[in-house]
Order: structure tokens, then C-alpha cells, then sequence
């Protein structure tokens, strides 16, 4: 047995060593050139840091564009999906819910174009996007909460929203609601 | 909508153009055949060899591989153990996570040498920085431990008459430097530059556009995250793995990510059509994958497409399809393409949630582990498809009435035996587990209240799920199952070590036992197994089994659950 146990510690021990070390290092090494060093790229306004530009945070204001539900409070340090299941009668409740809430908050919204990413929470519980028409659904209330435009509204929503040529269209929430207070 | 189909076919058709060339060079790498990244690691494979004292070309027979693979293994049990139970004072811990219970620390430490990476416990508050480096370091030789095994299988094919089946160190030692390694910084490196941690900064704090104080779990995670893809591990960095934003941030990171679930597993069978040089074998045994990998696929995407009846009913449109558990940035086809992918594998990393999958998806995902052999994990996957290969010889060679032969060697009672016995392990530790756990419950539905987060038929298939994933060495889970207790931790512990290490030990057995016969030169009359009416077979036994040892616990879960969704 000696043959094998001594070889297979000392093996373990050395792939501690690379693994841990070297190969963490390495990539730490990397990570430094790496446009936020690797330490997750912040959004500043007025210098001072708002939020992870990947991580998305909780909107819950009439003012601002929504988020999409989350499971986790958009908590940043303890991600976690609903995990419902699709026929579970209490999470379609819920859903029923956030539709009803959503269509007091947007009195001029017809339920078919509710987009459903906004009643659905995420996987992680800190999605940073919506659909873009699940912002533009959003307008009208928010027009009223800040009494600007909705034209002007709509045109920032141009102006972030991503569209890729493979993948889904979208816009991130916070960049959007940024912009937004910028507005005059 | 198109584009996202789009993006599901450029994934496919991308893994498979990067395995064949990668499958051409794992089959150098285990013949010792020269390649072009010879001059940077020959001289790490020295150092290596120097520093375990290992004489990597001692030759061992199919018995002694066995015994330096568990006693390798054992020894990184008593580490991990050591480890995780420890880590809340060791160093590297700057948010003061606590050390693991023993009963979690077991389950984890199971969990990660078997390749599995089930995860009772939540990246972000479960380990410190330590732990997460110690993990990943599994991540790496569990991996290779598993490819070493398949080299050994392969090795055996080939030999005419033999106990020689090279050594297993060597095997190991490479597949960790040569073929895990240099992937796993390529992807790294992308990771990081979109956007991925590696830092060892603990947590930062900022106060939200809205006014709300938010905390933000880093880490050094683009390097685990790379080798969590590429070994077929799975265990994600953060809790939500790569659902969550930090640890798959756009549209790109993700066709990276999951083209490496697949890239190893696909070309290990190319591999093995280099080493024996029976390209046309392994075109067959890709074949007969693909096509059962499709099956689940094409269905999955259709019904997460098609959105959540039960949300259609109250009036909203779902031009994006069921998002409950989804990400906006992957949409619903990327994510049924990863849940299909990533249960087909052993890998079970997910970048959405499984227990919110519409039914038929579900159970696509606990079919492709259920068979684990479309592709399945690294190295390991193609020993539970050897296994299937026997038995289709057997009755192949039963059904034309000759001694079935393999490859020049004559299958008999020994070998079959090995072989059944293995192909019933996996089904009899998913359903006696399962059995024990739906028994349990339903005793006292009360005091077991919070295991299940769903009622009715997905209560079930929440269970059922859990099991099959530790016996397919998987590592997904309906997450919605409360399973950081003892009885999920112990008896799921168990499953993993037994499916495992039996199916390794089963097909090395078996292929040592036939390298050790006389070889039979090819007839007339002999099987072909490179031919397209053999890959029907091995297929139509797949099938067969899986169908007979499943349908009734898959029609009490997700059949009767689709049925309740979508009548009326």
C-alpha cells in the first residue's frame, strides 16, 4: 500500500501547490490588465459608486424603471432563483398578484402587454436587463411620476437598449434609470 | 426569436468543429504521440513526476490503476474533510464564513472528488476564499482522475495482449497539465474580461440609486469558473452558478461557457478513434450520442419557448417564453440548450433554474442523466457508454447465435456480469433512494415540511431529481429542495461514492479482463461494431433500459405535472 499512499500525497500536495496557487495567481495576474482589474465594474454618479453595472438592484419607485422580481431581495451577496415550479397553484397566485399591482401602478396598460419578464422572477435574483418592451410598457407611468415627455423617455430607451445581432434584445435596468435622473 | 435558435445551432456546430481537433490531440497526449505544446509541458510533467516521485512510465495492469486511483482519491476525501470543516479560522476568509457541519462537509467533500459538485451549501456564505480555492483544486483532479480512467479503458482496447496499460500517474498527471489546464486559462481569461471577479477583496458595500445599502460577494472566481465548465464539475462560485451575472455576464460568455460542457466529453470519443484508429468507431458512437442528445434537446427549447400555460391563462403574452428562473440576457432557448447540455454531461453547472422548467423540460434533464452516456461527464461518460457497448454485443451476438466478440476479444459470463450489475446500479440507486425519501415523507408530511418547496407531482419530481443527479454524478438540483440536512447530505453522500467509483471500477474491469484474452483475428462472421445497424442496437439498449427502469418514477413526477398544466 506504501507505493500508493506516498505518491498520491505528494501529488495532492503539489496540485495544491499549481492549483491554488500558480494557476490563481496567473489568472490574478491577468485580471489586473483587465478593464475593472477584476474586481467587478462599479457605475459612479457625482463620484460616488451606485451599483455593479452587472448586477442588477432593487427599483421599487414609481420614478424609476422596474426591475424584474426577485427571489432574493436583489441581494448581491446571496443570489437564489424562486425555484417554483411551473404548476405550483401558490406561485401562480403570486404571479396573478404582480400583474394586478403592475396594472394599479400603470392604470393606462393593457394586461396583454405586460411584458412577462416582469412578472417572473429571475435565476439568479439580481438580473441586470428587461426586454425593451418591458421598458417601454413602463413609460407612461413614468412620464406622469416626472412629468416629462414620454416621447423623451422613449428615445432614452433607444439609446441604451442592446440589440445584438445574436441573443436577446434588452436594456440594463440601472444604466436606464442612470440616464434617467440625468434627464432634465 | 429566430436568433435565439440561431444561437442554439452556432453552440452545437461550434463544440462540435472544436472537438474533433481536440479529440485528435487528447489521443496523442495518451499515446505519448508528439504535439505542438510539447516544449511548455514536457518540463511541468517532469516537475510533476519529480515532486510525487513517480516514474511515470512504470507500467501497471488494470488492478494496481484501480488501486492508485482509490487511494488517491481517498486521500483527497481526508483532505477535503480536513478542510472544510477548518477553513472558518485558515487564512483567505475575509467575509468570516463559517466552517462546514460535519454532516455538509462529508456530502461536499463526496461531492467534489466524484466529480459530482452537488452543493448543499451557497458559494457566497457556504466557504471562504480558501475553501473555494481548495474546491476548485478538485475540480481539476477529480476530473483527470475520471479521464485517466477512460485512458486506461482506452489503452486496454487497444492492446492485442496485455498487461501493460501504461501508467496511471502519467495519465493523470497530464490530463491535468495538458488538456484541463491550457483550456481552462483561455477561458478564464475571457471570463475576467467580461466583467467576472478574481480578486481576493472580500465583500463591497454601496449604497443604490434608490438609497438601499447593498452588499456585493466577490472573489477569486473567473478561475474556478473556467475549470467548473471545462472538467464537467459544475459547482458554481456563487449560489445562483451561472444564472448569476458575475459568473456568466452576457450573451458571449455564455456560448463560451457552454460550449465547454460539452467539448471534452464529445472529444474523448475522437480521442478514442485516434488511439485505436478506428475512426469510423468513433463516428458511430458520436452518432448514436448526438442523436440521443437531440432528442432531449429539440422538445426542451420548444416547451421553454412556448412559456408557462398556466401564466398564458391569466392573459399575459410570452413572446419570450417561460421566464420564471431565466435570465433576460440568455433567454429561454440558451438556457433549455444549457439545461440539456448540462445534464447530458455530468457537468450540472446551470444558467437557469431547473425547478422552475416547464414539466417536459425537467424531465428531459433528469432523462439525459438518468442514461449518462450522451456524451456524459469527462472521461467517465464514455465508460457508462462501454458498458452499454458490452451489453449490445452480448445480445447482438446472442441474437445470430455466435460467441459475441469485441474488438477481437471474446465477451463471456464475467464481463457480462460486470456489465449488468453496473447498468442496474445506476436506476436501483435513483429509485431505492428516492423510495426511501418519497416513504419518508409522506409518513409525516409535516415534520419533513420543508424539504420540498413545490406541492403535488413537482414535490416529487424534486426529490426524484436530487437523487439522480448524486447518482449521475450531476451535480444540478432542483434547488427548490431544502437539502442542506443530514438525511439529504448522508444519503446522497453515499450515492455519489457508490456511482462513482462502481462504474469506474466496473467497465476497467471489464476492458483489463478482455485485454488479457487471446485475440480473435476479424472474420467474415464477425460483428462489426463501426456500422450504423450497430449503433441502432446500442441505441434501441440504452433506450430500453432507461424506458423500462424510469417511466413509471418519471410518470408519478413530471408526466403527471405536464398532464395537470396543460389539460384544458
Amino acid at each position: 500500500m506504501k507505493q500508493y499512499i506516498l505518491p498520491a500525497i505528494r501529488i495532492t500536495f503539489f496540485c495544491f501547490i499549481f492549483f491554488c496557487g500558480a494557476y490563481s495567481l496567473l489568472i490574478l495576474g491577468i485580471a489586473q490588465i483587465a478593464p475593472d482589474k477584476g474586481e467587478g465594474q462599479t457605475l459612479a454618479v457625482n463620484n460616488k459608486i451606485i451599483g455593479y453595472a452587472l448586477e442588477g438592484q432593487s427599483f421599487t419607485k414609481d420614478k424609476y424603471f422596474n426591475g424584474r422580481p426577485s427571489a432574493a431581495g436583489y441581494n448581491a451577496a446571496g443570489s437564489s432563483g424562486s425555484n417554483k415550479g411551473p404548476s405550483n397553484p401558490e406561485y401562480l397566485k403570486d404571479v396573478q398578484n404582480r400583474i394586478d399591482s403592475f396594472l394599479v401602478h400603470n392604470p393606462n396598460v393593457k394586461k396583454e402587454n405586460i411584458a412577462s419578464d416582469l412578472v417572473t422572477a429571475s435565476g439568479s435574483g439580481l438580473d441586470p436587463d428587461i426586454s425593451i418592451e418591458a421598458a417601454i410598457v413602463q413609460v407612461g407611468r413614468i412620464a406622469k411620476a416626472r412629468n416629462i415627455g414620454v416621447e423623451k423617455i422613449r428615445s432614452l430607451i433607444d439609446t441604451h437598449a442592446e440589440r445584438p445581432f445574436l441573443g436577446i434584445e434588452k436594456v440594463n435596468v440601472l444604466k436606464l434609470n442612470i440616464a434617467l435622473d440625468q434627464l432634465k | 426569436m429566430n436568433t435565439e435558435i440561431f444561437g442554439v445551432m452556432l453552440m452545437i456546430l461550434l463544440t462540435v468543429l472544436l472537438a474533433i481537433p481536440l479529440g485528435s490531440y487528447i489521443g496523442k497526449v495518451y499515446s505519448g504521440d508528439r504535439t505542438w505544446l510539447d516544449p511548455v509541458f514536457a518540463p511541468l510533467d517532469r516537475l510533476f513526476c519529480k515532486a510525487g516521485g513517480i516514474n511515470p512510465d512504470k507500467e501497471m495492469n488494470w488492478k494496481q490503476h484501480l488501486l492508485a486511483l482509490l487511494t488517491i482519491n481517498f486521500i483527497w476525501f481526508i483532505f477535503s474533510m480536513l478542510l472544510l470543516m477548518n477553513m472558518g479560522w485558515l487564512p483567505l476568509n475575509p467575509d468570516a464564513n463559517p466552517s462546514m457541519s460535519a454532516d455538509l462537509a462529508f456530502n461536499t467533500s463526496i461531492s467534489f472528488i466524484s466529480n459530482t459538485n452537488l452543493q448543499h451549501y451557497s458559494g457566497e456564505s457556504g466557504v471562504s476564499y480558501l475553501g473555494q480555492l481548495v474546491l476548485m483544486l478538485f475540480q481539476f483532479i477529480s476530473a483527470a482522475a475520471g479521464m485517466a480512467a477512460c485512458a486506461v479503458v482506452f489503452k486496454a482496447m487497444k492492446e492485442k495482449h496485455a498487461g501493460k496499460l501504461g501508467n496511471f500517474y502519467n495519465y493523470f498527471i497530464k490530463s491535468c497539465t495538458r488538456i484541463l489546464l491550457p483550456i481552462s486559462i483561455v477561458v478564464a481569461i475571457i471570463l475576467v474580461f467580461n466583467g467576472t471577479p478574481m480578486t481576493f477583496k472580500g465583500k463591497d458595500r454601496f449604497i443604490s440609486l434608490q438609497g438601499d445599502t447593498v452588499q456585493v460577494s466577490r472573489g477569486p472566481a473567473a478561475a474556478m469558473i473556467a475549470i467548473k465548465q471545462v472538467g464537467t464539475n459544475g459547482g458554481g462560485y456563487f449560489g445562483a452558478n451561472s444564472a448569476h451575472p458575475l459568473e456568466n455576464p452576457n450573451y458571449f460568455t455564455n456560448i463560451v461557457e457552454d460550449v465547454c460542457i460539452l467539448l471534452i466529453p464529445i472529444a474523448m470519443i475522437f480521442a478514442l478513434g485516434y488511439i485505436l484508429k478506428r475512426k469510423k468507431f468513433a463516428w458511430m458512437i458520436f452518432a448514436v450520442m448526438m442523436v440521443g442528445f437531440l432528442l432531449l434537446l429539440i422538445p426542451a427549447v420548444y416547451y421553454e419557448m412556448k412559456g408557462n400555460p398556466g401564466i398564458g391563462k391569466m392573459g399575459i403574452t410570452q413572446p419570450l417564453g417561460s421566464m420564471e428562473g431565466k435570465e433576460v440576457r440568455f433567454g429561454s432557448a440558451a438556457s433549455a440548450y444549457w439545461g440539456i447540455s448540462t445534464t447530458v454531461t455530468s457537468n450540472g453547472s446551470v444558467n437557469a433554474m431547473h425547478d422552475s422548467f416547464t414539466p417536459l423540460t425537467g424531465m428531459f434533464a433528469m432523462l439525459g442523466m438518468m442514461i449518462n452516456s450522451f456524451f456524459g461527464g469527462v472521461g467517465v461518460g464514455f465508460l457508462n457508454f462501454y458498458i452499454f457497448i458490452i451489453i449490445a454485443v452480448f445480445i447482438s451476438g446472442l441474437m445470430v447465435g455466435r460467441t459475441p466478440e469485441f474488438l477481437g476479444k471474446k465477451i463471456e459470463a464475467k464481463e457480462m456480469k460486470i456489465a449488468a450489475i453496473i447498468a442496474l446500479l445506476h436506476p436501483f440507486l435513483i429509485l431505492a433512494g428516492t423510495a426511501i425519501a418519497a416513504h419518508l415523507y409522506a409518513g409525516n408530511p409535516t415534520a419533513y415540511a420543508s424539504w420540498l418547496n413545490n406541492p403535488g407531482n413537482h414535490g416529487f419530481s424534486e426529490m426524484l431529481y436530487e437523487f439522480t443527479s448524486s447518482s449521475a454524478n450531476n451535480g444540478s438540483g432542483f434547488e427548490g429542495l431544502g437539502d442542506n440536512t443530514a438525511f439529504w447530505n448522508i444519503s446522497c453522500g453515499i450515492v455519489m461514492l457508490l456511482a462513482r467509483f462502481l462504474p469506474i471500477i466496473g467497465p476497467v474491469a471489464i476492458a483489463g479482463s478482455l485485454a488479457a484474452k487471446k485475440y480473435v483475428p476479424e472474420t467474415v462472421g464477425t460483428l462489426q461494431t463501426d456500422t450504423s445497424t450497430f449503433g441502432i442496437m446500442v441505441f434501441a439498449v440504452i433506450l430500453i433500459i432507461a424506458a423500462l427502469s424510469f417511466f413509471p418514477a418519471l410518470s408519478l413526477g413530471p408526466i403527471a405535472e405536464y398532464f395537470s398544466l396543460y389539460r384544458s
